[in-house]
């Protein structure tokens, strides 16, 4: 029954035609491309309409945007910053909490574009090893940035930050990050599958923080017309995060996706053929939608 | 709002750099090396300033690879400026001209078509063409007109950077070639009132005394000179006094803040145009205490008045001029002392500090130096005298402070007038390439001197005409005019210097009617607006000879060839020359009386005369070390070109007061100052024992008496004390133009950039010209220091950065912008007023305003 | 398929803690080799020179969230972001002075631009700034010491007079020269690099160096008496007594100046202004009434 990785939204497409299959996609790609070019208007055309990076940007001149996560590490290394600054925290914040954190990585951060491509090459070529580093490394990781910026005195996650040094280097020059990037799509294609966002990056695992009461939520709301053709799973960068909605009906677990790591990035909403997936709220999760459903396949994956 | 202003620096910057485009940015990597093996060292002087330093130049393969300082030079004593450090760099800027290039279209000459490379031979041929219609036309004009009438359609604009044999081939092809007295040298722009006031005062040209004065002063006084940067070398030399002697003072005046002020005593800004009234109470000071030299005044001085109200030699329906009641008129009558004494009575202390705006303590310090007699005086000036609407006055009314002291003419007590080119003495002024002069201080006006320079020249009687020809300024107004046709240029870079460019200069450049060759090394501002350019080897690529401010003559050889096709002036020139024939442009009577000229050339008549072309040449300059060197135009016309145009040119001199030493003694020594009498110096002019030629014109003197024998035919050898009262400049601010505009240079640059420009460390360095301001004044016109502003006069306006913190530090009121920058062409903003009697321009005051940009 | 390794369902307790410890020692592996690259990282070269305002380096480094708004403010774009590769940290901003140095922008807008304080707001005078010192490093190549008339440096300078000055010195070699020695002052130096900028040199001369790089530091002991009695406005300890000497007519003994004076007679031409313009000694002046007559 199961299809193979490599077909994944095959059905998909054959069933809501190329652009349905694909809508999630396209408007999240539309958002990434669309904040670097907002960002690169200034030093490629001349247009100032957003100033800095992800780290801090002002947009107009007016509005702050400053990077929770960059910035709480520089207040562990003692710094008081400017009320600009933690205005443009608290924007953030606010937003995050309501869209959800991880948003971030699949709506806005560059590299995810890198490693959503080495999942696409590595499902295409059909490549199955991976490594065993438990997805929890990732906060162990963030910790350890915290203690060490403490200790240290400087923002030392920004050292080697790829998320930031992929803008920088789109927007001040280049210098080593290619070989970055490049490492990180190698090892998410060779090594480890979503071996960076999934494992290791200690941003993404500060904004799943941020989703934990996020109320943008996706649900399977529609979990009783599941075919178990396991695209979904396939397609997933954070797969053990659907398991209890899609499959949790017998358990009396609600079909809305909760686990803090979704990044809500839709690709479970366009790969399913029989429109499982939708964008729902965390709330009305109820326990009893598609409980009808028999549970008769145990699925692999966690 | 950022934006903007960012963008607009941006841009400035961008604009900036293509103007120099691809030629400073990169670092050039020029053969210079410091490779000493078979390395040839050589003596040269100094490409820049009037201060005369000596370089030495080493060579290798054809190449210049390195130089230094001379050690035994005496003026520099192996030191250089920051400009000198980089002399070779010179030669090898990227863009040098290689060909001529003449504005074509469709194969033919046309006013308005792009420059194309053509050969020698085509650009002769088009500058013969236009030349020869000019002359023609001229001709017709002056049918049966006396020869104190004539005037020409053509004319040269020369140069202080001209080598001695250039400037004295130019004078001879204009004067006696094609008797156009139309020849001009840059020194109009730079030493011409001190040349008045030298002839004015003295009978004869150039200071009395020399450099050795910077060490035997007790007191330095600076009129409009910023030694520090303009003249470094000898403000070291300055400096080391002040440091080393006891008791050693400077004063400083200037109508702004500038380095020299660094190290004065008594430092002095005060309102432009004022230097009159305080030299005027300085002489009322001195007569008021009765400090003056009685025995001195008695029998070496006659008092004078000038006519006033002259005027500020602007076109004559200007309603300054029209309201002069003696417009350009300078002729002296003699007074008494009382009557002198009178005339600056009103100039007492309260009215000096009044009208100058510096404090009364101050004006009385400086006047006790100049009243003290155990106190040597030296007073130094430069632009800030001689570019003025009344120089000639001013120049004078310092003499006049000397004079009543007697404080002339004796080591350490000197007025001294330094010069800004590195040849405006032995070139420009000794040689006579002004359009009123001839060699060693003869003019055209009078018969007597045409008549000695004619037998000289072996040239027919009357060949020279005795009308004085088109100066600098009225060569531009006359090109606008029409009554001007064919104009070259050389060693210039007219075109960004000449004042009022907007409404003069270049409409006069570009009037269809008038021909403009400009020859340089380096695509100026001038060559961009020129009809031919001719590529012109430059400096040590021909070989030269320069004569500094103290009257020292230096000789250098040519050291290396010049690129591609470029050739010196003297080579232009002479081969410019051989395209007429006596009777093209000389009327049938004149050819009459030398009728075995008849079908000969310029050239032949000129320079193949039996005097010019009396030196062989080996193919060969050997010097007594046995090496050897080039010498193109020797080897191009067949004889040792630039010893017969010296010999030639030295008889003019020799035996008045003038002498030149023998030609080959100039490459052998480090310099030598005029007079040179049976092979010796003189240091200082008119003191027995000192000078040889007092003596000889004043038998019966004194052992050590002074005698001023450039006046002894008209007074009896007295020097003239010319009284001349406070006179308004040409333009004073107003409402409307409510600050001073001063121009100058700087340290880092010369001769608008043209080469130092092209040194890309110096480039680096001062890449832009900046506005210098006061931070009141800033405020006030809601500027900041780094932003820039738009700077208009009534005549145009520029755009530049703001520095209110810069090495100039100007009063309220007044704002100093320098010359070197092509990007910035401050003379859109100057005015072409000029002293009615040198004719000299008047760079330092002018009425702006300012804006942000 | 990588899940199919994990076939045990359920995690034991035993299990947990192993993968736990291994999760948590190799992250203090990383953790240990992200701090020790972050101290070799966060070392800046001497060249690289930070923006007026910067906190001190380690402050800095915390402070900065490598935004690279001071790079996008400056108007004359000298600031650059470290680049991975580079010698600079990640991200943080510099300038090299010699090849763009800091203009001392009036309103400091980089400053300004910063949300963290890493240029600290407080920086309101951009004459306060202290990026670096510059240093007459090479006295042996600078051609000012060797007499030549160079100055650029000083012409440059936009603390004018006071962050470099020219020493006059008597040029011993060429004898009647002087020299015009740059001497720079730490106490209003910037380090804004303008003068490195306009060296003329191959290699610059004077340079811009981190102050703690460039700054000797006096003995804890010791004080410069002649500053010390300046501060105090007076004596530090009981003023001296007013001496007296046993002198011959003619010479006096000026205690804190020259010492003995041997009064010249005559000494007239050197004599400071005086009210009058006759000289100080009356024969000077017979005299020369006497030529008159």
């Amino acid at each position: 029954m199961a299809n193979r990785p490599e077909d994944v939204g095959k059905e998909a497409v054959q069933k809501k035609g190329w652009f349905g299959a694909h809508k999630w996609l396209i408007l999240r790609r539309i958002s990434q491309l669309g904040i670097l070019a907002a960002f690169g208007a200034g030093p490629w055309l001349g247009l100032w309409l957003v100033k800095g990076n992800l780290s801090y940007s002002l947009t107009l001149e007016t509005l702050p945007l400053t990077d929770p996560y960059v910035l709480l590490q520089a207040l562990v290394g003692g710094v008081v910053p400017e009320t600009i600054a933690l205005v443009g925290v608290a924007i953030v914040l606010v937003f995050y909490s309501l869209v959800g954190g991880r948003v971030y990585c699949s709506w806005v951060c560059p590299v995810n574009m890198v490693t959503d491509a080495a999942s696409w090459l590595r499902r295409k070529l059909g490549i199955r090893g991976t490594s065993h580093a438990s997805r929890s490394t990732r906060f162990w990781i963030l910790g350890a940035t915290f203690i060490l910026s403490a200790i240290t005195g400087s923002i030392i996650w920004e050292l080697v930050n790829p998320v930031t040094i992929t803008v920088r280097a789109l927007l001040f020059g280049v210098g080593l990050a290619w070989i970055f990037i490049l490492a990180i799509f190698l090892f998410d294609l060779l090594v480890a599958r979503d071996g960076w966002c999934g494992h290791y990056c200690p941003v993404g695992a500060f904004y799943s923080l941020l989703s934990t009461w996020a109320p943008l939520r996706v649900t399977a709301a529609n979990r009783e017309a599941c075919d178990d053709c396991m695209d979904c799973f396939n397609v997933c960068p954070e797969p053990q995060v659907i398991k209890p909605a899609l499959k949790g009906a017998p358990k009396g677990i609600g079909p809305v996706i909760l686990a803090n790591q979704c990044t809500n990035c839709g690709r479970c909403i366009d790969v399913c053929a029989v429109d499982v997936f939708r964008f729902g709220t965390r709330f009305g999760n109820d326990p009893l939608i598609g409980a009808k459903v028999p549970d008769q396949i145990q699925t692999t994956g966690s | 709002m950022s934006l903007t202003r960012r963008d607009f620096i941006k841009s400035n910057a961008i604009a900036a750099a293509a103007a120099t485009a691809g030629v400073t940015l990169p670092a050039s990597k020029t053969a210079l090396a410091a490779e000493d093996t078979d390395v040839r060292w050589d003596k040269a002087a100094c490409r820049y300033c009037g201060t005369g330093c000596s370089v030495l130049i080493g060579t290798k393969n054809g190449k210049v690879v390195a130089s230094q300082g001379d050690p035994d030079a005496p003026v520099n004593k192996g030191l250089n400026c920051i400009k000198g450090y980089f002399l070779p760099k010179i030669l090898y800027g990227q863009d040098r001209l290689t060909q001529p290039l003449l504005r074509k279209k469709n194969g033919k000459y046309d006013k308005n078509g792009d420059f194309e490379p053509v050969s020698w031979d085509e650009a002769f041929d088009v500058m013969k063409e236009k030349w020869m219609a000019a002359i023609k036309k001229g001709m017709e004009e002056n049918k049966g007109k006396p020869v104190d009438k004539l005037t020409s359609r053509v004319a040269m604009f020369g140069s202080g950077q001209w080598t001695v044999w250039e400037g004295y081939a130019a004078s001879k092809l204009y004067k006696g070639g094609f008797r156009s007295n139309n020849l001009d040298p840059n020194a109009r722009h730079c030493m011409a009132s001190a040349v008045g006031a030298f002839i004015r005062g003295f009978g004869i040209d150039e200071p009395m005394g020399c450099y050795d004065d910077l060490e035997h002063a007790d007191v330095f006084v600076l009129w409009g000179s910023n030694m520090a940067e303009m003249h470094p070398i000898l403000w070291s030399r300055l400096t080391d006094t002040r440091l080393t002697k006891p008791g050693c003072e400077v004063h400083v005046l200037s109508t702004y803040k500038h380095r020299c002020f660094e190290l004065a005593d008594n430092g002095m800004v005060f309102v432009p145009q004022t230097d009159l009234a305080i030299l005027n109470f300085i002489a009322n000071y001195i007569i008021q205490n009765k400090a003056y030299n009685k025995e001195f005044i008695e029998k070496h001085v006659q008092f004078n008045k000038t006519p006033t109200d002259i005027g500020y030699g602007l076109r004559p329906e200007d309603p300054r001029e029209k309201k002069a009641k003696n417009r350009s008129k300078g002729k002296l009558t003699k007074i008494t002392f009382e009557e002198y004494a009178k005339s600056v009575e009103p100039y007492t202390l309260e009215k000096a500090s009044k009208m100058s705006g510096v404090p009364k303590d101050k004006l009385l310090r400086l006047a006790k130096v100049y009243a003290d007699p155990n106190k040597k005086v030296s007073s130094y000036w430069t632009m800030g005298f001689n570019q003025h609407t009344r120089g000639v006055w001013v120049n004078g009314l310092l003499y006049n402070v000397h004079l009543l002291m007697g404080k002339i003419s004796e080591p350490g007590n000197s007025p001294f007038s330094l010069t800004g080119q590195p040849s405006a003495c032995g070139t420009a002024r000794e040689v006579g390439t002004f359009a009123h002069r001839l060699p060693a201080d003869l003019v055209v006006k009078k018969k007597a001197h045409r008549d000695i320079a004619e037998k000289i020249w072996k040239l027919p009687e009357g060949t020279i005409p005795g009308k004085v020809g088109y100066h600098a300024v009225l060569m531009h107004r006359m090109l606008k005019d029409g009554k001007l046709d064919c104009y070259w240029q050389m060693c210039n870079n007219n075109m960004q210097a000449a004042a009022n460019m907007n409404n003069e200069s270049y409409p006069g450049w570009r009037n269809p009617n008038a021909f403009i060759v400009v020859s340089d090394p380096y695509p100026t501002v001038s060559a961009q607006a020129a009809d031919l350019i001719l590529p012109t080897a430059m400096w040590i690529e021909k070989e030269g000879a320069y004569g500094n401010a103290e009257r020292r003559t230096q000789f250098w050889r040519q050291q290396v060839k010049a690129p591609g096709e470029a050739k010196s002036d003297l080579w232009q020139i002479m081969e410019f020359a051989k395209r007429f024939k006596a009777e093209e442009v000389w009327p049938e009577e004149l050819l009459a009386k030398k009728p075995e000229y008849k079908g000969k050339t310029l050239y032949e008549i000129l320079y193949e005369n039996g005097q010019v072309n009396q030196f062989p040449f080996e193919g060969k300059i050997t010097d007594d070390r046995g090496n050897e060197y080039d010498n193109d135009e020797s080897a191009h016309f067949g004889y040792y070109v630039q010893k017969g145009l010296f010999e030639e040119y030295a008889s003019f001199g020799r035996g008045h007061a003038h002498d030149l030493a023998p030609f080959d003694m100039y490459h052998k020594a480090r310099g030598l100052r005029w007079p040179v009498v049976d092979g010796k110096e003189t240091l200082w002019r008119f003191r027995e024992g000192y000078d040889p030629y007092v003596a000889k014109y004043n038998p019966d003197g004194k052992k050590g008496d002074v005698f001023f024998y450039g006046n002894k035919k008209k007074n009896g050898g007295r020097a003239n004390i010319i009284t001349a009262p406070y006179e308004p400049p040409a333009e004073s601010p107003d409402k409307e133009y409510p600050l001073w505009l001063c121009t100058g240079r700087v340290l880092e640059h010369w001769h608008s950039g043209s080469m130092t420009r092209r040194v890309p460390e110096l480039y680096r360095a001062v890449p832009d010209a900046v506005v210098y301001m006061n931070k009141k004044d800033a405020r006030k016109f809601k500027l900041r220091n780094g932003r820039m502003a738009k700077i208009q006069s009534r005549r145009g306006e520029i755009i530049c950065k703001v520095e209110t913190r810069g090495r100039n530090q100007p009063p309220e009121g007044l704002i100093f912008v320098p010359w070197f920058d092509a990007g910035r062409l401050v003379n859109k903003l100057t005015l072409d007023a000029t002293d009615p009697l040198s004719k000299e321009t008047d760079y330092k005051k002018c009425a702006v305003k300012i804006s942000k940009a | 398929m990588a899940e199919a390794d994990r076939k045990q369902k359920g995690t034991t307790r035993r299990q947990f803690l192993s993968t736990t410890l291994k999760t948590a020692c190799s992250v203090s592996l990383m953790g240990i080799g992200l701090g020790f690259y972050a101290q070799r990282a966060n070392a800046l070269p001497p060249l690289a020179i930070r923006p007026p305002g910067a906190l001190p380096e380690e402050d800095f480094l915390s402070a900065c969230i490598r935004c690279g708004l001071c790079v996008r403010d400056c108007p004359y774009d000298i600031l650059f972001l470290g680049q991975l590769g580079d010698d600079i940290p990640t991200g943080s901003p510099y300038f090299i002075a010699r090849t763009g140095p800091c203009e001392m922008c009036e309103d400091i807008p980089c400053v300004a631009a910063c949300p963290t304080n890493a240029l600290d707001h407080s920086l309101t005078d951009i004459n306060d700034a202290r990026m670096g010192l510059a240093v007459v490093i090479d006295q042996e190549n600078c051609i000012a010491f060797q007499g030549l008339r160079c100055e650029v440096c000083f012409n440059v300078c936009p603390i004018r007079g006071k962050a470099i000055t020219l020493d006059y010195q008597h040029n011993p070699r060429s004898g009647k020269h002087a020299l015009f020695i740059p001497v720079v002052h730490s106490e209003a130096c910037t380090g804004c690099g303008l003068c490195e900028k306009a060296c003329i040199l191959e290699k610059a001369a004077i340079k811009v160096l981190p102050i703690d790089i460039a700054k000797g530091e006096l003995g804890h002991h010791y004080r410069f008496g002649w500053k010390e009695k300046e501060k105090a406005g007076k004596a530090l300890v009981t003023p001296d007594v007013k001496h007296q000497y046993n002198l011959p007519e003619g010479v006096r003994y000026d205690l804190q100046g020259k010492g003995l004076i041997i009064e010249k007679k005559a000494e007239a031409p050197h004599a400071p202004p005086q009210d009058s313009p006759f000289s100080s000694n009356p024969l000077d002046t017979l005299n020369r009434k006497k030529g008159d007559d």
